[in-house]
């Protein structure tokens, strides 16, 4: 099928970046959104101009590298999937699609398709752990979860740290990711008894880092491809105010 | 001032002046509802109440409260979205609205209506009522009765306050509730409850402010 | 000249060689070790643990990884979970029979030491997990859950749904992140490791390149620690990230560093087969689906009916039928070896015939399908999102694809390769696994490494250099590294020919699937490195990469990259042709039973290939390490 594509492409950090279009002929539906991308950059180096840079590792969904725009939403049309576990045979033969960065102040563009989100990284280091070191921890049936509070922990474990809920919110917060980390440890009988100094600190990091504030709309979940729900934020909330009240 | 430090103790203090806003929403309404009663009756008793008000100490207090609660609402939302909308991104294609419903997205300028709309009510009753020349009833109290019937007499006075209800009402759906998110409720089961309250709030208050307006012009 | 070279294991009984190297380890004064530098290159389980480990320590570690975060490695991507002796089910299990487990499971081609050792720390990991809030499967009543794996007759396998990977990660990135926090460790992601710095014989820095800005740097340390993971990637489709390259290991082993057995790469049964040629990559789906679910092909060949219409009578559960005892749990060798057969017997399914069948429909039958989809949902939704098509009602399709490297860089009982000071723990070396790694034993042996037996060897290194000064990286080493890399990179980008990385990558991978992959035979092998040495050329000739060094560009990355594997691919072919017998994964055409099951020759190749670079990638040098078999008698593998 026939795909035309406008591409976000940017040649560094502080360049104005611009749309620019492209057209391919050969895609199927089978290939997977990245790989139509690799097509298109096979194409562009055999021209002799730069292909263009986008983020993606693992190519299964898990690793959370890859992200972009696809006609303005994070990861593309496909609930609840990433971009490159998003396939062609979501789009029709003639369509336009749009390629864009995730955007924020806190995610500042690479080049191209390639933006920097080092900050999640930098909530992390700001608390979103155990405290424990490595070797001596105790026999690990000594601590009892029960099948459900490891379940729900798990749900809030399993975000990956692509950034579609910061691209996606309108205020740039990053509270969908801080909170699903804070929420996750909190879960645990392991993590809960650090959960206030771990909060205010990974809170705090948030706000230094110029993410924006959550207003609850509720969009992040809507497009997060993990499905890490909004209440893991009213649990931050709780765990904060706990901690300061 | 450890509650102007980040987002999350800002919200928290938009949640709880927006929740005192809208207990207050409650009991402004139910003291409105005597416009309802039969014109002559209603005067009479609106007048009594409206001075009952403004005569006790207690109320003044809470008056106070209420409009500190209004500027710290204001301003904090103010410089929320300011502040949100320099650090968020903008995208030559950009359908990120199919994810939330667009009064969620626009409380900041249901927020802005309503607060325009505030002045407007401050100025015609509030302040006439306080400090300017104003009528009396049979009791001899101030008529603010004659006060309000008059101003709704005009259709384009009654369409500019529909107009603001109707914000009031999409802000109280998506405000009630996510002040209870904001100050962390985080149980699924009342949190879904809380969704459901917010949204009958919200339409039963702007039903509620919006009766008011039309009975009183086509009364009359 | 090939030497006989010794692995340094101690003496005595095999349950009493860790502890009684630990209680003789040498150690580093809390004080003195602030003095000293470490570097891990790589931020998967192994990297990630022993850069943590060793910070919270005290060692001043910089760490490297080439994704933009450390939390992106490829450990991310294990699904099914992770094995350790614990023994709750109460089946049975013990350190020992974990251990030969494993050993038998590599075939009876790994150091029973090192194997020894990979069970008796695993019972620690789960205890170190659990702590750090990796969110287990448990029992209702609160206790861990565990299930079964292939290739063993326990549930010894612990899981965090089907992303144990990705949640064992968390936990040891978490780590990581923690100590940077404390400034113990300095974390350098998108930095791409470029060449290993050796002054007087010793790994003293590495070389890197800052792939956002082209900027290549010099860092030095008192040693190196390579946790680079696998490099099945070299078959071009395979299960593995785009990212994941034998550069690291491949330039340490030109540097000195010897590789063993690069030919031993577990292919992977359950797979997604390939759906075109513009294909990337191949996306893996647990092995655990191979509990509940039961392989088949239809009898007849070229049978276009779809699944459901062929009736049970005219179905072929080859498994089951050749292997009863294990059935659809036979180990991964085998069961890809027998998904070949059938595929090369023109019984595939598919649009390109590439695949067998997975089938869950007689699973959803006996318990239901909310019981299948609360052990498998996931990996169903995954499946459907990758094909469209709904594995509740249609059987799976799946196919064999390179996954593991079973080979890697030659390390002794300290995990140190033949460079002093540089050490390779997890994927990135041979160790553990034999011939063929037992599943959810890869997180296990990188956790291991990392947490549980590189703090103590390392650190038994350290000790003789605590008098060292720290290394000076305007050393003449660090020059001459740095401009050999530039002018590496520089001559791909003036090469200005006409094919990219990738185009001579795809090709390079097909000649491997087809002559060093599943089996192998002499004259295929022959005609391979032949075909390999001609593309090599035409790769320094006709290689194409837009773009500058000193600037982000994707396509300088992979072309490095894929140098490198133009010359390992020669190196695993001329491995697996030298060695003629059959051992788990590597399965040689020549050397088989009657019916058709790997011909073992322990006689002759009860060894360790560890091949050493002689400066022409044409001619390696074979070097042996004797498998001495102290206290298990190897016996022919059967799990019939």
């Amino acid at each position: 099928m026939k795909i035309h594509l406008n591409v976000w492409r940017q040649k560094h950090k502080d360049s104005k970046g611009a749309i620019v279009k492209y057209s391919l002929n050969e895609v199927a539906p089978e290939m997977s959104f990245l790989e139509m991308l690799d097509m298109l950059n096979l194409k562009l180096a055999k021209k002799g101009e730069r292909p263009i840079e986008f983020d993606h590792d693992c190519r299964e969904g898990i690793c959370g590298q890859c992200g972009l725009m696809i006609n303005g939403i994070a990861h593309g049309p496909l609930k609840n999937t990433t971009t490159c576990q998003l396939h062609m045979r979501s789009f029709k033969d003639g369509d336009t699609i749009y390629i864009e960065p995730f955007k924020a102040k806190a995610f500042p563009v690479i080049r191209d398709l390639k933006v920097d989100r080092s900050a999640f990284d930098a909530i992390i280091a700001a608390g979103g752990y155990v405290s424990v070191n490595t070797g001596q921890a105790p026999e690990a049936n000594s601590v009892m979860v029960t099948h459900d509070e490891a379940e729900s922990a798990f749900d809030s474990a399993a975000c990956i740290g692509c950034g579609a809920c910061v691209a996606t919110c309108k205020n740039a917060s990053a509270a969908l990711f801080t909170s699903a980390k804070i929420s996750h440890l909190a879960k645990l009988p392991q993590g809960k008894k650090e959960s206030e100094q771990r909060t205010v600190n990974m809170v705090n990091r948030m706000e230094n880092l110029e993410f924006g504030h959550c207003t609850n709309t509720e969009a992040c979940e809507v497009e997060c491809p993990q499905e890490i729900s909004v209440l893991n934020i009213a649990r931050m909330n709780f765990e904060y105010n706990k901690a300061k009240l | 001032m450890w509650y102007f430090k980040n987002a999350l103790t800002r919200k928290n203090l938009m949640a709880l002046t927006g929740l005192f806003l809208s207990f207050f929403l409650i009991i402004h309404l139910v003291g409105n509802l005597q416009l309802l009663l039969p014109a002559k009756e209603a005067q009479l008793q609106y007048n009594w109440y409206s001075e009952l008000l403004s005569g006790s100490w207690f109320i003044k207090i809470v008056s106070y409260g209420l409009y500190a609660s209004i500027l710290i609402h204001a301003v904090d939302a103010f410089y929320l979205s300011q502040k949100s909308r320099m650090l968020s991104g903008q995208y030559a294609k950009d359908r990120r609205n199919r994810a939330s419903s667009w009064y969620a997205r626009h409380m900041m300028l249901l927020g802005l209506i309503i607060f325009a709309f505030l002045v407007i009510h401050f100025k015609d009753f509030w302040y006439p009522y306080k400090f300017g020349e104003i009528g009396l009833d049979a009791d001899g109290q101030k008529d603010l009765y004659s006060l309000v019937v008059v101003a709704f007499q005009d259709w384009w006075y009654v369409i500019l306050y529909a107009v603001a209800i109707l914000a009031l009402g999409f802000h109280l759906i998506h405000g009630v509730f996510s002040a209870t998110r904001s100050l962390g409720l985080y149980s699924p089961f009342y949190t879904k409850m809380v969704k459901g309250v917010s949204l009958v709030f919200g339409i039963i208050l702007s039903l509620g402010y919006l009766i008011i307006p039309i009975y009183l012009f086509i009364n009359n | 000249m090939a030497k006989t070279i010794k692995a340094n294991i101690p003496a005595g009984e095999l349950n009493q060689k860790w502890a009684s190297y630990k209680a003789q380890a040498k150690l580093v004064s809390p004080n003195n070790r602030k003095k000293l530098e470490v570097i891990v290159v790589g931020t998967g389980l192994a990297g990630a643990s022993a850069a943590a480990s060793l910070a919270e320590m005290g060692y001043n570690v910089k760490s490297f990884c080439f994704q933009d975060s450390p939390r992106r490695a490829h450990s991310v991507a294990a699904q099914g979970g992770v094995n350790a002796m614990k023994n709750y089910q109460n089946d049975g299990d013990s350190i020992y029979r974990m251990f030969i487990d494993t050993l038998k499971g590599g075939d009876f081609r790994s150091r029973e030491a090192n194997t020894y050792r990979l069970a008796e720390c695993s019972a620690s990991l789960i205890d170190q997990a659990v702590a750090q809030g990796v969110p287990f499967g448990r029992e209702y009543s609160g206790y861990l859950k565990n299930r079964s794996f292939g290739g063993v007759q326990v549930s010894r396998t612990f899981y965090a749904r089907g992303q144990t990977g990705q949640q064992l990660l968390l936990g040891a990135y978490q780590a990581l992140m923690r100590q940077t926090e404390t400034g113990k460790i300095k974390l350098y992601s998108r930095h791409e490791m470029l060449d290993l710095v050796l002054i007087d014989g010793k790994a003293k820095g590495i070389i890197a390149r800052h792939l956002d800005t082209g900027k290549i740097e010099r860092h030095g340390a008192h040693l190196v620690v390579l946790a680079t993971g696998g490099f099945g990637k070299i078959y071009y489709l395979s299960t593995l990230a785009m990212g994941c390259n034998a550069s690291a290991i491949w330039r340490a082993h030109k540097k000195g560093a010897y590789m063993a057995n690069p030919s031993w790469t577990q292919i992977h049964p359950t797979s997604l087969p390939q759906s075109g040629p513009y294909q990337s990559k191949l996306t893996l789906m647990s092995e655990s689906l191979r509990n509940d679910g039961r392989i088949w092909v239809p009898k007849a060949k070229n049978d276009q009916r779809s699944p459901n219409q062929i009736p049970e009578n005219e179905r072929d559960y080859y498994l089951e039928r050749k292997y009863p005892s294990f059935g659809n749990l036979a180990p991964r060798d085998i069961a890809s070896r027998s998904a070949k057969e059938q595929i090369d017997a023109g019984k595939g399914v598919g649009t390109l015939q590439n695949a067998v069948y997975l089938d869950f429909a007689h699973a959803i039958a006996e318990y239901g399908k909310d019981v299948i989809e609360q052990r498998y949902g996931n990996l169903f939704t995954m499946y459907q999102k990758i094909t469209g098509i709904n594995a509740y009602e249609e059987p799976m399709k799946i196919s064999p694809s390179a996954h593991f490297s079973m080979g890697g860089l030659w390390v002794d009982y300290d995990l140190m390769t033949t460079i002093p000071g540089l050490f390779a723990i997890g994927e990135s070396n041979f160790s553990d696994h034999g011939a063929n790694r037992l599943g959810a034993n890869s997180l296990l042996q990188a956790c291991v490494d990392g947490y549980y037996i590189a703090p103590y060897t390392i650190q038994n290194y350290l000790a003789d250099e605590i008098n060292t000064p720290k290394t000076n990286i305007n050393h003449p080493a660090f020059e001459e590294a740095e401009l050999n890399a530039r002018q590496q990179l520089q001559q791909f980008v003036n090469c200005k020919g006409s094919k990219t990385a990738e185009e001579f990558h795809k090709e390079l991978g097909k000649i491997l699937y087809d002559k060093c992959g599943l089996s192998r035979s002499e004259s295929g092998l022959k005609q391979a490195i032949n075909t390999i040495q001609q593309l090599r050329d035409e790769f320094n000739e006709n290689l194409l990469v837009p773009g500058d060094v000193e600037d982000i560009n994707s396509e300088l990355e992979k072309a490095g990259r894929v140098y490198d594997y133009m010359e390992l691919a020669e190196l695993m072919c001329k491995d697996a042709l030298s060695r003629d017998e059959s051992c788990g994964a590597h399965f040689r055409e020549e050397y088989q039973t009657e019916d058709g099951e790997a011909l073992r020759n322990d006689q002759d190749y009860a060894y360790t290939s560890a091949w050493e670079w002689t400066g022409n990638p044409s001619e390696p040098l074979l070097n042996k390490e004797e498998l001495v078999f102290e206290f298990v008698k190897p016996i022919q593998r059967s799990y019939k």
